[in-house]
């Protein structure tokens, strides 16, 4: 049997790609700034952004995909703020994917947006397969999961900009080491920059709110230049 | 547990070149599969086994190709395995090392028969 070869090349989830990288032209032409939030369930995704709404200006056009396999309650605990959200239910999958967003903000004028969190499904593993057209990835990893983390799951610790490490509030209570869970990260991704934060007592908010403002500036900025 | 969806991406990828290319035989596919690409090549094997099981891709084999996480020396330009963590040079020493390639998740090339 004689047979032959085809070279692709391609990735394979080359259709996500195609419909992340188009979205990203659109945030970067509108100067939004997009945040793609993971964690695992219950390190703390909607309590970080409850406090971050609380204190953002209300100048700040800001909106909020949330994203989980059932129930809305996370985006109900985010509308009190009077920011734009909206839920994504995936039925079952365990990550958001580009067709996802594309579908979500499909009635949305992006110009209208300075800043768009997307809070991902509840998952270290999955979710770091899928671009979703964000301007970065931020993980966040609470004191109550194990400093190994970031050795565990290298691969969303090796693809996010940021690790927030929450929950700091709890440290007297268990055995973490904030030093050792930040060396694990950096052995990872050398180049992570990392923030300690509370929602409970606002420990290092201020650190993580000046981190976003000077990101939302650079987006804007560089919209400047792409105009 | 995201394998089953890659193998259904992966198993249309293929399906959509074969159409180009008079619908010959597919015999095999085979995908480029990096350290950190966060799939699993067991789950993602099984995944496949399942979606063509009774199809005429029951007899399609999958092949994969694992890529390690390797990083490249700024200094003398080494290209290496990183091992545990560890992102030094092992030939010059040096901690200026940058990531090079690990992280694929990709169709190289496909087989069909000749029709």
């Amino acid at each position: 049997m004689i047979t032959h070869r085809i070279q692709i090349e391609k990735k394979v989830l080359n259709e996500n790609q195609r419909i992340a990288a188009d979205l990203r032209r659109r945030f970067e032409e509108s100067g939004t700034l997009v945040l793609n939030l993971i964690s695992s369930p219950g390190s703390g995704k909607t309590s970080l952004l409850e406090c971050t709404l609380a204190c953002l200006p209300r100048s700040t056009r800001v909106a909020v995909l949330t994203g989980d396999i059932q129930t809305e309650n996370d985006a109900q605990r985010l509308q009190r703020f009077g920011f734009l959200v909206k839920q994504i239910t995936t039925g079952g999958t365990c990550h958001l994917d580009a067709r996802m967003i594309e579908r979500a903000i499909a009635s949305w004028d992006l110009d209208d947006l300075d800043l768009l969190f997307i809070e991902n499904v509840g998952n270290l593993v999955c979710p770091s397969s899928y671009d979703l057209g964000e301007a970065a990835k931020i993980v966040i990893l609470s004191v109550t999961e194990g400093e190994d983390k970031p050795l565990k799951y290298p691969s969303i610790f090796f693809k996010s900009e940021l690790m927030v490490l929450n929950k700091v509030d709890l440290l007297p209570y268990v055995p973490f080491s904030v030093a050792v869970a930040v060396e694990n990260a950096k052995r990872t991704h050398p180049g992570i920059e990392v923030i300690l934060t509370s929602c409970t007592t606002d420990y290092g908010l201020n650190g993580w709110l000046h981190w976003l403002d000077s990101r939302v500036t650079t987006a804007r900025n560089s919209q400047a230049v792409l105009v | 547990m995201h394998e089953l969806s890659i193998a259904a991406a992966i198993l249309e990828a293929a399906q959509r070149e074969v159409a180009l290319h008079q619908n010959a035989p597919l015999q095999k596919i085979v995908v480029r599969l990096g350290e950190l690409a966060a799939v699993d090549a067991e789950a993602l094997r099984f995944s496949f086994e399942m979606i063509t099981k009774a199809t005429e891709f029951e007899p399609v084999e999958l092949e994969l190709e694992f890529i390690f996480r390797t990083n490249r020396c700024a200094g003398c330009g080494a290209e290496f395995a990183v091992k545990d963590m560890e992102f030094r040079c092992p030939v010059c020493g040096s901690q200026d090392t940058s990531f090079l390639r690990g992280d694929e998740l990709e169709i190289a090339y496909l087989e069909l028969e000749d029709v």
